[in-house]
């Protein structure tokens, strides 16, 4: 062999490589973006009041609750816990209930504008909300919805109905319809053989989907803040009152709305890729 | 008794007709294959009768009673599926336990019923595992245990070995046969293996585009194709089809043979014969040998027949080379006729 056809050979593996480690630090580069600021929060929040005020900055927590306890015991704090975790379950309910069969119907029926309605399903994420935050705000002045848990939890259900409909008809299209079938030619009726055959398979799945919207919901800053006055959701509450706060306080906050949001996801992740089609349970 | 009727039973979806007035008599106790290529209609006409499909026209009877409006639970079958069907949330003993569950049978018989169709299956170790720690054969076992343990008047089966490895499909059809003649259980069995059907049957319908062509004991398919279809999809290799044409003498000509025929107003028809039933001799069809096959029990060879393929089944003691000219006499009696515009046998 030449040494002018060894030299293209050597050029390709070189680029190769070059390839490869411009791949692994662009992954580096992404989870640093995401996980740095995730862990310097945790940090502060697990730091005395004074650690986290003083200079230079601690790169690893003391395990001081300091911070947590005050934070925990700043007034309107349990409130606002308590309005988040209800709005929460609400919209869970609420997008489970109207989700799970439209997710069903859309797995185990043709029906004329089926991939029409699919497609709506996902466009009403793309409606900007600011855009109705007005409109709605009066309406709910007007039905007397405003400032109430089930008002907010109504808002919230929309945005988490699409999630709540994908992720379920993901989940029952992966159940065989032949298992059905099968349970009906045993002697079910189509509930029978939905509740005994088909729920006990979907149900880890519809958990995972539960847990989701209770998450969107948890997160959701922005209605929450247009719609409640004297009953905000923690979000809400942080946004307003923690401009003026101490910097630990700040922490502990953020830590207190991101950790639970972090575990609930990891909780549910197969499952959210399912929604995709990357995997099927 | 559950004899099984299926009146005009016609199914189309959309612009698409999958079966055309099918109709079809099915006795008590007899075991009856549904036979064609794949859409030809079979797993559909399968599942009217299971009340898994709505007809779009016609009836279907089972033991004396129209059962077409009817839901499949109150039907009477029992139906075994190609892909099994085992609910994985439950036991092989739940599951087989299913059925009787849902007619709310006293745990006693329940026990009973579900340890005595285990044993039939040869299953009974495996009763408290979960489908996802079966193998295939032994899933194909409970779905067909599953079944059996409800003692339905009917079964449908749908391609239910297609599933299964070659060596494990051999073994499990003829258990098969043996269980469901000891049941005396009606039952219709959906395949497009001809292996299968002509092994398993009492009588094969086989169905092409819709349509049943013929429906007739094994043998009679076999030996007395109703349609050119029939001969040319069952059988392996399938059988010969030759033009013939009318001959002075009221015989047909063909291949450069003149041969005694049917009457026919047309002047030209269809030969046909099956690889098996020519033999290797100084007269008959002049053939040119182009491949030989050497199967162990017998010789396959295809010649050329007038620019036409042509295959005989020979003596495996034969000398045949390529290039060899043979002359192929077809067996009298074994020779049938078509007409090319109908296709049907003349």
């Amino acid at each position: 062999m030449s040494v002018a056809a060894e030299a293209p050979v050597a050029v390709a593996a070189d680029a190769r490589r070059a390839g490869d480690w411009l791949l692994v630090a662009t992954a580096v580069l992404l989870c640093v973006w995401v996980l740095l600021p995730i862990y310097l929060l945790i940090v502060n929040a697990l730091s005395s009041p004074d650690q986290v005020t003083a200079f230079p900055k601690r790169f690893f927590p003391s395990f001081d609750v300091g911070s947590l306890s005050f934070f925990i015991n700043f007034a309107g704090v349990a409130r606002a816990l308590w309005n988040s975790v209800l709005v929460a379950t609400l919209t869970m309910i609420l997008s489970i209930g109207f989700g799970a069969p439209a997710g069903y119907a859309l797995s185990r029926f043709d029906f004329p504008g089926k991939g029409t309605f699919r497609f709506l399903v996902l466009m009403t994420r793309a409606f900007p909300l600011p855009l109705l935050a007005l409109p709605l705000a009066v309406m709910f002045i007007r039905t007397g919805l405003d400032d109430t848990a089930i008002g907010l939890a109504l808002v919230h259900t929309t945005l988490a109905l699409p999630f709540a409909v994908l992720i379920t008809f993901s989940l029952f299209s992966g159940i065989p319809v032949e298992l059905e079938e099968a349970a009906w030619t045993l002697g079910c009726t189509r509930w029978q053989a939905f509740r005994k055959v088909i729920l006990p398979l979907a149900l880890p799945g519809v958990a995972a989907s539960a847990v989701f919207a209770f998450t969107i919901s948890w997160n959701e800053v922005f209605a929450a803040a247009v719609l409640t006055i004297e009953n905000r959701t923690l979000t809400a509450f942080l946004l307003q009152s923690l401009g003026e706060s101490p910097l630990y306080l700040k922490f502990a906050g953020g830590a207190a709305l991101v950790v639970p949001a972090l575990i609930f996801i990891f909780a549910v992740r197969k499952y959210l890729f399912a929604m995709w089609g990357i995997a099927n349970r | 008794m559950a004899e099984i009727a299926i009146k005009g039973v016609a199914k189309r979806f959309g612009g698409f007709t999958a079966l055309h007035q099918v109709d079809l008599a099915i006795a008590d106790q007899e075991f009856m294959v549904l036979l064609g290529a794949s859409g030809c209609g079979k797993t559909t006409l399968l599942r009217i009768v299971a009340g898994l499909e709505t007809p779009s026209q016609g009836e279907v009877w089972i033991g004396g009673r129209r059962v077409d409006h009817l839901p499949p639970r109150e039907r009477g079958i029992a139906m075994v599926f190609q892909n099994y069907a085992v609910f994985p949330h439950l036991t092989v003993f739940e599951n087989i336990a299913f059925g009787l569950r849902m007619k709310k049978l006293p745990q006693q018989e329940v026990e009973r019923r579900v340890n005595r169709t285990a044993e039939l299956m040869h299953i009974e170790q495996l009763l408290k595992r979960y489908s996802g720690q079966l193998s295939g054969g032994q899933r194909q076992r409970v779905a067909v245990a599953r079944a059996l343990a409800v003692e339905p008047d009917v079964i449908l089966m749908d391609e239910p070995l297609s599933n299964l490895d070659a060596l494990l499909r051999l073994e499990m059809r003829a258990e098969l046969k043996g269980v469901l003649a000891a049941s005396k259980t009606t039952t219709i069995y959906v395949t497009h293996d001809q292996v299968e059907a002509m092994s398993l049957a009492d009588r094969i319908a086989v169905m092409h585009q819709g349509r049943i062509v013929q429906a007739a004991s094994p043998v009679e398919v076999y030996r007395d194709p109703a349609a050119r279809f029939v001969g040319s999809f069952i059988g392996n290799p399938p059988m010969n089809f030759l033009p013939a044409s009318k001959a002075a003498n009221g015989g047909w000509s063909v291949a450069g043979l003149t041969l005694p025929g049917p009457r026919s107003e047309r002047q030209n028809i269809e030969f046909a014969i099956r690889p098996e039933d020519v033999d290797a001799g100084d007269d008959g069809l002049q053939a040119t040998v182009r491949v030989i096959e050497p199967l162990g029990p017998h010789t396959l060879v295809t010649c050329d027949v007038e620019g036409g393929l042509f295959r005989a089944v020979l003596d495996s003691g034969a000398t045949v080379a390529v290039g060899d000219r043979l002359r192929l006499a077809p067996k009298p009696d074994r020779i049938r006729w078509f007409d090319p515009e109908t296709t049907n046998a003349l």
